[in-house]
């Protein structure tokens, strides 16, 4: 099987599972909620993809003009333009697109050896989600846990240690704490590696399917190959997490001392409830309505911090890829990658919207 | 559209007109040709003609003055259930309607203080917003001191409130807690009495303050409503409403956050108020007990219509609705040895989207009639031996009298 | 201990059933401009059985008291003096987690707002059980169905609405929700806060009603916080008037309403408006609650009192026997012969 497809499917397997379960247990007004979000996305989707497709047509420049220079030979371009079909009328030229999009045949990339997109796209989304998810996984652990021992702690140290943290983190860009962090740990200490996914060697022995290394490694029992996939990981991982908790953890905390004053945490307490479950099943459960949309909100940003992230680790992903061929205007891959990022930011909506609706029985659609 | 736009919009237009006109003027002047000229006069004339036909700006109205000050007919206030998008598409642009007020009419006359009393839900509330026109009703008609406030473009509406003002029962939520006091009271003359200096403001502002009791008035006029406490507060948004010297207050709860003591020092200033500059209330409240008070009449209201209206003496001696009688009951009296005499109704107020068939009360109702009451819906009708009590009731006015208990020796008697 | 708690003392072992006993109790709340007494050396003994009015207007110190009573008063709140004897204990003297197991099983508390002290997230059911196997490890999560389902059907709810959440339901039958999570293990002692003051007249009385039966059935004792007089009238044995912080009244029910000692409590009656009276004027009481920042001297309501004599500002009245079991603290009915014995 392709490897995007397996990549995809890795992650989007356990959450229609998720989803399917959710949907099966869940009462009359949580399934007609579930199925009208699920029916939403699908014209998002369209909507996204067919502004990504006008956009870069409005877009001044072409690939050809790009890639050989102002000076071309007016008969070469329009070859060049004949065999992408950019001489096609612009609505001929969308619907071949909308088509491609959605048989998952994402045509050939423009440049280069005019490889298939899909393919590109295999060795280049795999990357990013193994940056993105733990990094995603770092923040929200981080956030909460963080948050609520803040707000457990009102006008204590520790409090004033996370909203110190919160606003440090927050106002440093990604790229200057992935400098310094890679300055720190890769360069001075040499804990770390200094950009990359793996080591040269470690990849020439590992057999790929998903491109996931982690995943890959563990399938191929290669155990030299995963330390050091995980060993590239640490630092870009660490970096864009940390860069995104500092947000969650200030929300996080606002939100359970918020919740920590309503009545019905009072009147929790007066049953004797115990302190943990006060806080846990209460305070934090419902401080988490506000917090999961902003995190779904966010972890779309995260998607946009990935190209800094790349940039600074040198991590082959699609931010990376975005930014080279944006530059030779190769719309195939550019219009492709953003349709993938936009099914992605799709499918984060989703899931946010279906987390809320679980969290909160108040929610009717 | 904004007013100003239009009225560019409309002045350009003859602009444009009028220069064509004596453009083609000077072209006829030039040519000496008769068939510009023509052009020239209709030119002129279509600008002249439009401007005449131009509705006139209606004047503000100043008010019959006659005796009845209020009078509402056929009220009905239905909010729209907001649904989700598929619902909405599965229900095919069905609404469903949340009756708040449904079918009211009322009158209220120069100097009285008409109670509107009902419970949590039972539109009392809409309809002072829908009298005020802080609401735009569904259905019916609001006239105050004669003038159908419907009738009045935004404008003349807006100079027409000085009329009507209103107390909410939240101080502090009705003070912006950026203006002083004095700042808050004279706000509205500003805007309501245009012509007055600010010396002149300035001491109406003091003579209100006297007036509501916050003595002395240099004292309080540049405090902040929350250096104040809650009962002066209400004492504020009083003077604020008396500065654009209206004849009705429509007074929502008014006294309903403020302490027993409070209280009775705010009802007895209303009462004051009201005869030293000849006010008319409308006041709305949950309490009853309160009301016995104030108001001269009263208005009991159930699932967004008027069950039972009268003189007060009248509805409290001799109630005649069951729910009316229900609700006298309930309210607690600081009487150790009194007991209550009605049996409580069952359950509560029913889902106002889809109020119970025929009379709204029929389910909970100690008397209700099986195919009577669930059938037909009542109207308000006069109490047999009384003019301005009325109640709708199937079974104390009209032909099913016979079924009412309490003629037959019932329980309810 | 002072005279108070003393006389205090004494009257409990005089009638021998006391379930629940304040003594000299004070709660001081830390503000900016200095500290407030919110509760002021306040002794009170609370009779199993019976239902206590505690009345008074707002910032009286009367929820406050409620508060301190399950030992819930929260920073900058503190309790700074005072004994709290529950169930032959100091409640001031056992740890938070044993304080934990009282809370709830034993001491149950109804708050003022039914339609914020229900979680939002969590099924009634839950509630319930949650509460119940918090309290009783042993007992299965089904057998805590159980008995949940049971007491919502008693409290005139439809049992199958146990998997609804709070949402569902109008103000009335959250406050019977609430009511049921204090009877879920059978509290000895309710402390009730304002619990009718959210719910329309007719949903109120149907609630008192149902208050009554309950204390029969459950055996019941209840506090009842309330601004509501006519509320008091209609359910409580006894009344206790606070003041500025501190008793100012303590009778049974007849005793305070009908033959009213103190001058602030009989202000405070004839300044309510009654539906059954003619609707003569209202008594307007004089000035304004006191700022607790500067609680006047002496008697802390001397300075609104049409009764006031010179000693009212000097010294403070004790809160002392009139007739037996009628308290007030007022110098009208004490002994004051210029230097008295404090």
């Amino acid at each position: 099987m392709h490897p995007l497809l397996l990549s995809v499917l890795i992650f989007g397997v356990p959450a229609a599972i998720a989803l399917g379960w959710v949907f099966l247990r869940g009462g009359g007004a949580l399934r007609r909620y579930i199925a009208t979000r699920v029916a939403l996305t699908l014209p998002m989707v369209f909507v996204l993809v067919s502004v990504v497709f006008l956009v870069l047509r409005v877009m001044p420049g072409d690939v050809a003009s790009a890639t050989l220079g102002p000076k071309a030979n007016a008969e070469v371009r329009q070859n060049i333009e004949e065999t992408l079909g950019l001489d096609d009328p612009l609505v001929v030229q969308y619907a071949r697109f909308l088509g491609q999009v959605a048989t998952f045949d994402l045509g050939d990339s423009f440049v280069g050896a005019r490889r298939p997109v899909v393919d590109e796209l295999g060795e280049r989304l795999p990357a990013t989600l193994e940056l993105v998810l733990p990094a995603a996984g770092v923040a929200i652990a981080l956030g909460l846990v963080l948050g609520a021992s803040a707000a457990g702690h009102r006008r204590r140290l520790r409090d004033y240690a996370v909203r110190m943290f919160g606003v440090v983190v927050y106002s440093m860009p990604v790229f200057w704490l992935g400098m310094l962090a890679k300055g720190v740990f890769s360069i001075w200490l040499g804990w770390t590696p200094v950009a990359g996914r793996i080591d040269v060697l470690a990849n020439a022995t590992l057999e790929r399917t998903t491109n996931l290394l982690v995943v890959d490694s563990i399938l191929s029992g290669n155990w030299e190959a995963l330390r050091s996939a995980l060993h590239h990981m640490v630092l870009p991982v660490l970096t864009l997490g940390v860069s995104i908790s500092g947000l969650f953890a200030r929300l996080v905390r606002i939100n359970v001392i918020e919740t920590l004053q309503q009545d019905y945490v009072a009147a929790a307490r007066a049953r004797g409830l115990r302190e943990r479950t006060v806080v846990g099943a209460y305070a934090v459960r419902n401080a988490m309505i506000p917090v999961v949309t902003v995190i779904g909100l966010q972890v779309a940003i995260l998607l946009a911090g990935t190209v800094l992230t790349e940039a600074v680790f040198n991590w082959p992903g699609m931010g990376l890829y975005l930014v080279e061929r944006i530059k030779v205007r190769d719309f195939q891959a550019v219009q492709s990658a953003v349709a993938m990022f936009a099914l992605l930011v799709a499918a984060i909506g989703l899931a946010v919207d279906v987390v809320y609706g679980v969290l909160d029985p108040r929610v009717e659609y | 559209m904004s007013r100003i736009g239009i009225l560019l919009i409309v002045l350009g237009g003859l602009a444009v007109l009028a220069a064509i006109g004596v453009g083609t003027a000077w072209l006829a002047v030039r040519r000496r040709r008769s068939r510009y000229a023509w052009f020239f006069l209709g030119m002129l004339i279509l600008p002249l003609a439009v401007l005449a036909l131009l509705p006139a700006r209606d004047p503000v109205p100043v008010g019959a003055g006659g005796e009845v000050l209020v009078e509402v007919r056929g009220l009905r206030k239905w909010f729209p259930v907001q649904k989700g998008f598929i619902a909405n598409l599965l229900s095919r642009g069905h609404t469903d309607y949340v009756k708040a007020v449904d079918d009211v009419s009322f009158t209220i006359k120069r100097g009285e203080v008409l109670g509107l009393a009902g419970e949590s839900g039972s539109g009392k509330s809409t309809v002072g917003r829908l009298v005020l026109r802080l609401l735009d009703p569904t259905e019916g008609e609001v006239v105050v001191d004669g003038v159908d406030l419907a009738r009045l473009d935004k404008e003349n509406l807006r100079v027409y409130r000085h009329k009507m003002q209103v107390v909410f029962q939240d101080p502090l939520a009705s003070l912006n807690p950026r203006m002083t006091v004095g700042q808050a009271i004279e706000h509205p003359a500003q805007i309501h009495l245009p012509d007055t200096t600010p010396e002149e403001r300035k001491r109406l502002v003091f003579e209100l303050l006297d007036a509501v009791g916050m003595s002395p008035p240099d004292f309080f006029y540049s405090k902040y409503p929350h250096q104040v406490s809650g009962g002066q507060r209400q004492r504020i948004v009083l003077a604020r409403a008396l500065i654009t010297q209206p004849d009705l207050i429509v007074a929502d709860e008014p006294i309903a956050s403020a302490d027993v003591s409070v209280q009775a020092l705010l009802l007895e200033l209303m009462i004051k108020l009201k005869d030293e500059f000849d006010l008319t209330y409308l006041f709305i409240t949950h309490d009853l007990a309160t009301t016995k008070y104030i108001c001269d009449r009263i208005g009991i209201m159930y699932l967004g219509k008027i069950v039972e209206i009268g003189p007060l003496q009248e509805v409290f001696e001799n109630p005649q609705h069951p729910y009316t009688r229900a609700l006298l009951s309930a309210v607690p009296v600081p009487d150790p040895r009194h007991r209550r005499t009605e049996p409580l109704p069952t359950g509560e107020i029913p889902n106002p989207i889809n109020p119970p068939p025929g009379c709204n009360f029929h389910p909970r109702c100690p008397i209700a009639a099986a195919g009577v009451c669930d059938g037909e819906l009542p109207s308000l009708r006069p109490v047999p031996g009384s003019e301005d009590h009325l109640v709708s009731c199937h079974l104390r006015t009209g032909d099913h009298t016979h079924l009412d208990p309490a003629r037959t020796g019932g329980p309810s008697a | 201990m002072t005279q108070d708690a003393i006389a205090a003392d004494r009257s409990s072992v005089a009638t021998g059933d006391v379930l629940y006993s304040i003594r000299d109790l004070s709660v001081e709340y830390g503000t900016r401009a200095g500290e407030v007494a919110a509760v002021d050396r306040v002794s009170l003994d609370i009779r199993k059985g019976e239902i206590l009015g505690l009345v008074g207007e707002s910032g009286c110190g009367k929820s406050t008291l409620g508060k301190a009573m399950m030992r819930m008063i929260s920073p900058p709140g503190r309790i700074t003096q005072g004994e709290l004897w529950f169930a032959g204990e100091d409640l001031m003297t056992v740890s938070e987690a044993q304080m934990r197991e009282i809370r709830g099983a034993r001491l149950g508390m109804v708050f003022q707002d039914p339609m914020t002290s229900l979680n939002p997230l969590s099924k009634i059911v839950d509630h319930l059980t949650e509460t119940i196997t918090t309290h009783e490890p042993s007992v299965s999560e089904a057998a805590a169905r159980d008995r949940a389902e049971q007491l919502i059907g008693r409290l005139g709810l439809r049992v199958e609405r146990i998997d609804d959440y709070p949402h569902q339901f109008s103000g009335g039958m959250r406050q019977r929700i609430m009511i049921a999570l204090a009877l879920a293990l059978r509290a000895d002692l309710v402390i009730a806060d304002e619990p009718t003051t959210a719910l329309d007249v007719i949903v109120e009385a149907q609630f008192l009603d149902l208050l009554r039966e309950l204390r029969a059935e459950f055996d019941l004792t209840i506090i009842m916080i309330t601004h509501n007089i006519g509320v008091v009238a209609e359910v409580a044995d006894r009344v206790a008037v606070m003041y500025a912080g501190r008793m100012a009244e303590l009778g049974s029910v007849d005793e305070v309403f009908l033959d009213t000692k103190h001058p602030y409590g009989q202000g405070l009656l004839r300044a309510v408006p009654n539906i059954e009276l003619d609707g003569s004027d209202l008594y307007q009481m004089e000035g304004a609650p006191p700022n607790l920042l500067h609680t006047p001297s002496g008697c802390p309501f001397h300075p609104r009192c049409p009764h006031v004599m010179p000693i009212c500002s000097e010294r403070e009245p004790a809160f002392a026997e009139v007739t037996p079991g009628h308290r007030a603290s007022c110098w009208l009915f004490q002994e004051h012969d210029g230097e008295g014995e404090r």
